[in-house]
């Protein structure tokens, strides 16, 4: 008969070194570990529930501007530099880890219509109600010296919107029509007319960084190209958009945000029907921007709510709102995918945890792995109801659920018909 | 050139006499600059001129050659009237009325181009207006916009690839972080400063190394040289080896060649001896070889076998077994044949051999020696103590089984055979739960080909040219109730288990007597299946858990105490029979699931009422609707168990009711939930796989927006798939790194 004794090589059970994680064998035989399903369900729905208890986007809010906050920049090298422009004409550089204002300066006589920072970060451009055209540095002033624009320019009409080539030194205004300006000149080296109306912003493609769209005050928008002539097409809404923004990963998706209270995703090669519709806002939408990654955008608008979506959905994963936020004017998304910045009516500005449950700071690698784990959890188990139910519940402020049930039942109501 | 001189010439009659004056000076100067013209070149151009119209050198006139000659008196003599038509082109009309035609402005054309001329004279098609403003330049915008739209698509690749991509980080052009391989290093070096790029070019001059520093190309080619001595010696090893081998060759001829049958038995029987060594050394040292080697002997056995050869069957065994009685050598023979035959077809026992037939005996001890049956049982002590929380509600009915059986055995032979296919049908169901347990580790692997999977819905989902996005995002719930604490969520768990509750279905359940009656016989006939049923002598399989010992061996001091106990849960628990109060249980809830016959009949129809009056039989039989065939039940041979089939409706509000979204069906939704993603279940290495994010980002990084330089990444993988594959294994891979 054979005796079979247990021997272990103490290689595979002694550490080497006091500072290695002890070794924990592990049987994975699944007759040891039943329920699994189950088990991983318990884990999962409780992870939703933490999910919800901790979503806390909110973190602060920058006050300062003694009018309402009317359009916002973000540096282009710098993650914590945040540019601001009121209705006063007046504009702030804030440092948002310090969460304070670190210059503030009166670009404007009127509103800033516009601010875009150079893609160097070392000037910004601001456009106002003045008609004029300034270039700025980023760097404040010495001790004595005067606050002054590097560079004015003084068009004919009122500028509306503003924004900077993402390598080369041109940049592009709307107003009456679209500029194309190169910094060395005080006139525009092409300009962009097609019927007569008012454009309200433009905007470069960061991808093909030769592409401008604009939205134009006849319900349409316009696509250029920059070494072109003429203007390339042009898409007539039923209402005007207010915004657009380009998707910086997919070169040829942009969203606009329209005053029918929806926002639309486009493919530029084929406009006439957009790609997604995404609706959930009760009021006009009057801002967008893409999150850095492409994934989602956020928006605000009108009706004092900011709303993430997912690129390719319809609805809102996510809605922001706070007692004391009223219109929101202005948004923008952080440069490292992890904050949005709002810019409200009620002269202040936001900042929220672009994914309202993260836990933020360095995380440790337990933590990270934790994280990850429930997150697959969580998807893994999204169709189930209860999960569902609690992972998708918001709550919203009285008027706007109102409103928003009042919406779905006339959409109901048209669609019956 | 010249045409442009003529012109010149041919104004000067129009123009006023002061003019004149000016004109002719600079007639002159244009002269003398032709004039310095070297005589090679002048020489071409006059032949130019030969070639010119006549006509047009009359028109001309005179003062060209001339001036291409530069004599400057000849041209003053000539004086010319003032032209009615003064061509632009130096052309002039012959006379009044008189046209230009093409080709005299055309004179060098070639006869390609006079013929199209001439053509083009006989169409006397006019040109179309141009078009309006608008409409040049709406096609000025069409072209544009086309050319830009497939300039943008060139980015699809990129953007298919990410939305189908497991992970994505970002910023996207990182450098891989961590120590780099040292021959990157070394090859991305490059000399920088003045003073390295001067030592380089001396180093490359002189054909010194630069990356390898210990020996130049020179010092290489001198070690591969050898030494004379260490020729010598090779050489003197090789002439060795060589008469070796020739001695060897002659020993084995000689060999070969000798004929006694006695050196040749003994020879042969060493040679088996030691190949039989030989194998068994190989057995240990060479498993696959001696495998082979034994297929070998086995063949030659088989052979041995089948062959005649050594049977005593031949002509020759024939003639000797007539001889074998007198002769003993005959016999001998005929005897050693036998031996040869019964030594070949011997069965070659080798450690090999011995192991395979082992092997099963072993497998059958394993099992019992790793895990022996007693870990199994549940609670010893426990069952010592407490006869009905033993755990096993079939010892018992195992006792009443053996009881039973020799009575009934008669009588149910036929029942016995059907209960063995049903103990067949049920060992089925446990195969099945078991390979069900089994298959977990392989939805690991289909969680990943679902993932995939999803990822192709995705890629297909997004059609090449009509590009819809399909929308997978529901509406979120708003509502006014915030969510604060983990209290609030289950508040809102429970108004969503108020909402959804349903009506209950209103059970009909009509009691007769004759329903009742039926019952009742039906009972008794159910009696003795159940009795049947008790009978089944498979038991059901329980899972081997080593279960840790939870109540400690009585010992013989607390015997007296622990029957104490024992006898006082006897008495508490005397009129207790739980096994057939379990039965009654599940008979209830068997009648309960059984469909019942409805007695629609309504007494004083047709017929008197009353008291003590009952409707006539066939009237009740008329009015009976017999019972739909009930449904087998799932428990029906699990004699331990009862199972609903009811719809519980505090499990259905944690299930899903429909199919979603991405999935076909309902197999492949099941098969995700099945498999687990967690460390209690899988290795580390899968739950990292199985748990990695979509999108990664840096905290604190910048991340810009897609630059050419992806685009050409993407190409470059597109050219080149091997290596594309390779990046989606690791991004530090090195041949990637080297092919980039």
């Amino acid at each position: 008969m054979k005796v079979k004794v247990l021997s272990r090589n103490p290689d595979d059970y002694v550490r080497e070194t006091k500072y290695d994680i002890q070794r924990v064998p592990r049987n994975y035989d699944p007759s040891l570990h039943p329920f699994e399903v189950n088990r991983e369900y318990a884990r999962a729905l409780n992870a939703t529930k933490l999910e919800r208890v901790f979503a806390k986007p909110f973190l602060a809010s920058l006050d300062g501007h003694r009018d309402g906050v009317n359009c916002m920049a973000k540096h282009s090298t710098n993650l914590s530099s945040l540019l601001s422009g009121s209705c006063d004409g007046e504009l702030k550089i804030w440092n948002l880890t310090k969460r304070e204002c670190v210059r503030t300066l009166q670009a404007h006589e009127g509103f800033v219509r516009g601010i875009v920072v150079r893609f160097c970060g070392t000037s910004f451009f601001t456009v106002g109600d003045d008609k004029t055209i300034k270039q700025w540095k980023m760097q404040s002033p010495g001790y004595g010296e005067e606050e002054e624009p590097l560079n004015t320019i003084l068009g004919k009409t009122v500028f509306t919107g503003l924004d900077h080539h993402r390598r080369e030194g041109v940049f592009a205004t709307c107003g009456q029509q679209v500029d194309i300006w190169d910094e060395q000149r005080s006139s525009p080296v092409r300009s962009f007319t097609w019927g007569v109306d008012s454009f309200s912003s433009v905007r470069f493609n960061p991808v093909e960084t030769e592409l401008l769209a604009s939205c134009a005050s006849d319900r349409s928008i316009v696509l250029y190209d920059m070494r072109e002539a003429t203007p390339l097409k042009k898409v007539v809404m039923t209402m005007r958009s207010n915004t657009l923004c380009w998707n910086p990963m997919e070169a040829y998706y942009f969203t606009c945000a329209n005053e029918d209270y929806s926002l639309y995703t486009y493919d530029m090669r084929n406009l006439e029907q957009p790609v997604v519709v995404h609706m959930d806002h009760v009021s006009a939408v009057l801002d967008v921007d893409f999150s850095p990654t492409g994934k989602e955008f956020v928006s605000a608008s009108f009706d004092k709510t900011i709303r993430i979506f997912p690129k390719d959905g319809g609805h809102s994963r996510e809605v922001y709102h706070t007692k004391r936020m009223q219109h929101v004017i202005c948004i923008k998304w952080s440069a490292d995918n992890k904050y949005i910045l709002s810019g409200s009516d009620e002269m202040n500005i936001r900042l929220w945890k672009a994914n309202a449950s993260e836990k933020l700071g360095v995380l440790a690698h337990r933590e990270r792995e934790a994280a990850n784990y429930n997150q697959k959890l969580k998807e893994k188990y999204q169709h189930h109801p209860q999960v569902k139910r609690i992972a998708r519940h918001r709550h919203l402020p009285k008027n706007i659920y109102h409103q928003a049930k009042e919406l779905r039942v006339m959409r109901e109501a048209r669609r019956r018909k | 050139m010249k045409l442009k001189k003529s012109k010149k010439i041919k104004k000067r009659p129009g123009i006023n006499d002061e003019t004149s004056a000016v004109s002719d000076e600079m007639q002159e100067e244009d002269s003398e600059d032709i004039a310095a013209v070297p005589d090679a070149i002048r020489y071409d151009e006059d032949e130019g001129e030969e070639d010119l119209n006549p006509e047009l050198k009359e028109q001309v006139g005179p003062g060209h050659r001339l001036l291409g000659r530069g004599h400057r008196s000849t041209r003053l003599e000539e004086r010319s009237e003032a032209a009615l038509l003064v061509s632009e082109f130096g052309a002039n009309a012959e006379g009044d009325g008189a046209k230009i035609e093409l080709s005299d402005l055309l004179p060098t054309a070639s006869k390609k181009a006079q013929k199209q001329i001439e053509t083009l004279k006989k169409s006397n098609r006019t040109l179309d207006t141009p078009l309006s403003r608008q409409e040049t330049e709406r096609i000025h915008r069409d072209v544009a916009f086309q050319k830009v739209a497939t300039e943008v698509s060139q980015w699809k690749s990129v953007i298919q690839q990410n939305q189908q991509a497991e992970q994505l980080v970002f910023p996207l052009n990182q450098e891989p972080s961590g120590p780099k391989p040292i021959e990157h290093v070394v090859a991305g070096w490059k000399a920088q400063t003045p003073l390295e790029q001067e030592i380089f070019a001396v180093l490359n001059a002189n054909k010194q190394p630069i990356n390898n520093p210990i020996l130049t190309p020179a010092e290489e080619e001198s070690i591969k040289a050898m030494s004379l001595e260490e020729a010598k010696i090779r050489r003197a090893e090789l002439q060795k080896a060589r008469a070796l081998q020739s001695y060897y060759e002659a020993k084995a001829r000689r060999d070969r060649k000798i004929k006694s049958k006695k050196y040749r038995k003994v020879h042969n029987k060493a040679k088996r001896k030691e190949m039989l060594k030989q194998f068994d050394e190989m057995v240990k040292t060479n498993p696959e070889g001696a495998l082979e080697e034994l297929k070998k002997l086995e063949m030659g056995r088989m052979q041995e076998r089948m062959s005649l050869k050594h049977q005593n069957s031949g002509k020759w065994a024939k003639s000797k077994a007539i001889m074998a009685k007198y002769d003993e050598d005959a016999r001998k023979a005929m005897q050693q044949q036998l031996e040869i035959n019964k030594e070949l077809t011997q069965k070659v026992a080798t450690a090999l051999n011995n192991d395979e037939e082992d092997e099963d005996d072993e497998e059958e001890a394993d099992t019992e020696e790793v895990l022996p049956d007693f870990v199994n049982d549940v609670e010893k002590a426990g069952d010592a103590s407490n006869p009905w929380m033993r755990g096993k509600l079939t010892e018992e009915e195992q006792e009443k089984e053996q009881e039973s059986k020799m009575a009934e055995e008669v009588i149910l032979l036929e029942d016995e055979e059907e209960m063995e296919e049903e103990v067949n049908e049920e060992e089925k169901l446990l195969r099945e739960f078991e390979n069900r347990r089994k298959q977990q580790e392989e939805d690991i692997v289909d969680e990943t080909a679902l993932s995939e999977f999803t990822s192709i819905i995705r890629g297909l989902t997004q059609k090449p040219e009509v590009e819809t996005i399909v929308d997978n995002s529901t509406p979120l719930e708003e509502g006014l109730t915030r969510i604060q604490t983990l209290e609030d969520t289950e508040k809102l768990q429970e108004t969503d288990i108020s909402e959804t509750a349903e009506p209950e279905v209103v059970e009909i359940v009509q009691a007769d007597e004759t329903a009742k009656e039926t019952s009742t016989k039906k009972a008794k006939k159910r009696k003795r299946n159940i009795e049947l049923k008790e009978v089944i002598t498979k038991e059901s399989r329980v899972v081997t858990v080593p279960l840790k010992v939870t109540t400690e061996e009585v010992g013989e001091e607390d015997m007296e105490d622990e029957m104490d106990q024992r006898g006082l849960i006897k008495e508490a628990f005397a009129g207790d029979d739980v096994i057939s109060d379990f039965l009654k249980e599940k008979r209830k809830k068997e009648d309960a699931g059984k469909p019942k016959a409805i007695d629609l009949t309504l007494p004083g129809w047709g017929e008197w009422g009353g008291k003590g009056l009952k409707p006539s039989r066939k009237k009740r039989q008329r009015f009976r609707t017999k019972p739909a065939q009930a449904v087998v039940r799932k428990d029906a041979k699990l004699p331990e168990v009862i199972m609903s089939e009811q719809r519980d409706k505090s499990i259905t509000l944690h299930q899903v009711s429909s199919l979603p979204f991405p999935f076909e069906n309902y197999a492949q939704f099941e098969s995700t939930i099945r498999c687990p993603l967690g460390r209690t279940w899988n290795s580390e290495k899968t739950v990292k796989k199985v748990t990695l994010p979509r999108v990664v980002t840096q905290l604190g990084a910048i991340i810009e927006p897609m630059g050419r330089e992806e685009l050409k990444k993407s190409q470059q993988q597109k050219a080149e798939p091997h290596t594309a594959t390779n990046q989606k294994k690791g991004p530090n891979n090195i041949s990637n790194l080297l092919v980039i």
